[in-house]
């Protein structure tokens, strides 16, 4: 079973259209250059892939791929 | 069971106003670029209608082209249905003044507000008249003057929306062909997502109200642009399952035009590539009723759409609603 980070990696990969170097623990979505849009469909993937709900207040806060992973590991 | 009678198009018609404005032209309004608008919503330019033209009369000028293409005298008409969120005034119905100006003295008339999703509604609804051999001829057109119901000091709504009118003309096919599938649905949770807060019986018209702006559309964009992606793919496959179809088997994806990225996503979802999902919002901005309507009367006086052909529709608005349609283009009338 693949770890949540390489599930998280996977989707920003393919949501963002990035290289999989690129993705890390540290990496900030700003800098893969996401804007408000791409965020959004990330929130979307991530509620499916995790079968969770993230709401718009907390979504707000979870700016790194490591935000994303410790809110999923916190909810799951 | 009653035996069916098979429904499809006979033909298309659609009006543009002429007057063009650009992104540029929102530089010196508000706080946006052009840029800014291409990179998240795709549209480039949008038509605004005249300051005496009303919905009707947008609404006349694609029936009657619709008319024309089908073949169809306007005395023929069983009925006209004019989908819209933008009507001429509360009262009377604009699809009677259109038939007044089509001289179409036969047939019953009425509007339909189902927002970006009335010309699927439309269609579904017309469609059924012909099926049980009620009516033979029903006109069902799409338009919308948004540009007078936008806030040009709100940039999260006031760029997106352009003004336009499609129509198609209803009626029996060869059997097997045409309307394969309709899907509809509703979500009134959604529906203080998009909307116009005031002028209705919730909040009549007052002092107050105009002051507060509170007659223009009001939009919280991004959960409108959650259900859109979501709805979109959905729809679309609903649509193929009714139809008994495979995604393989579409020859050209109609989806309303709101948000390229939206488009982008549904397209992607099906596996269709971009070359055959048509694609009008850079030029006109999303119209509502009539995005759908106007795509499908350009593809097919382009010569695109061919008898046979497989297509399927979807539509997503304001209800929240949503609605797809697979349609087998027709050989011949029935």
């Amino acid at each position: 079973m693949s770890s949540i980070f390489e599930k998280v990696k996977a989707i920003v990969v393919e949501q963002l259209g990035v290289d999989e170097e690129e993705v890390n623990m540290e990496t900030s979505f700003e800098d893969l250059n996401a804007d408000s849009l791409d965020i959004v469909e990330l929130v979307m993937a991530l509620e499916e892939e995790f079968d969770i709900e993230i709401p718009d207040e907390d979504a707000e806060k979870i700016k790194t791929v490591g935000a994303a992973v410790d809110y999923i590991k916190e909810n799951q | 069971m009653i035996k069916l009678q098979s429904v499809g198009i006979w033909g298309t018609g659609s009006y543009l106003p002429e007057k063009i404005m650009t992104n540029k032209d929102f530089e010196s309004m508000i706080e946006t670029s052009d840029e800014w608008i291409v990179t998240r919503t795709g549209i480039r330019e949008r038509r605004i209608a005249k300051p005496e033209e009303a919905v009707s009369d947008l609404a006349y000028v694609a029936g009657q082209r619709a008319l024309e293409a089908a073949g169809v005298h306007p005395e023929e008409l069983d009925l006209i249905i004019v989908g819209s969120c933008t009507f001429d005034a509360y009262l009377p119905a604009s699809a009677c003044l259109v038939a007044d100006k089509l001289g179409a003295k036969r047939a019953a008339a009425f509007d339909l507000e189902t927002a970006c999703t009335s010309f699927i509604y439309g269609c579904a609804v017309g469609s059924q008249f012909i099926a049980t051999g009620t009516y033979r001829r029903v006109l069902v057109i799409g338009a919308e003057v948004l540009s007078k119901f936008m806030d040009y000091s709100d940039r999260n709504t006031c760029v997106l929306f352009g003004d336009g009118a499609g129509a198609a003309v209803l009626g029996p096919v060869e059997e097997g062909a045409g309307i394969k599938a309709v899907h509809l649905g509703a979500d009134g949770s959604g529906g203080k997502d998009l909307g116009v807060p005031a002028g209705g019986s919730r909040l009549p018209a007052t002092a107050e109200t105009l002051e507060q702006r509170q007659h223009y559309v009001k939009m919280n964009g991004k959960e409108v642009y959650k259900f859109a992606v979501r709805i979109m793919g959905d729809a679309a496959e609903k649509a193929l399952e009714i139809a008994d179809w495979e995604k393989e088997d579409i020859d050209f994806f109609i989806p309303h035009q709101a948000n390229m990225r939206i488009i982008d996503s549904a397209a992607k979802k099906l596996g269709i590539g971009m070359e055959r999902v048509a694609v009008n919002l850079d030029r006109y901005g999303n119209m509502s009723a009539a995005s759908i309507p106007v795509a499908l009367d350009e593809m097919v006086r382009s010569g695109q759409i061919q008898p046979g052909h497989r297509l399927i529709m979807v539509g997503f608005g304001a209800g929240l609603t949503w609605g797809s349609m697979a349609v087998e283009w027709a050989i011949s009338k029935g």
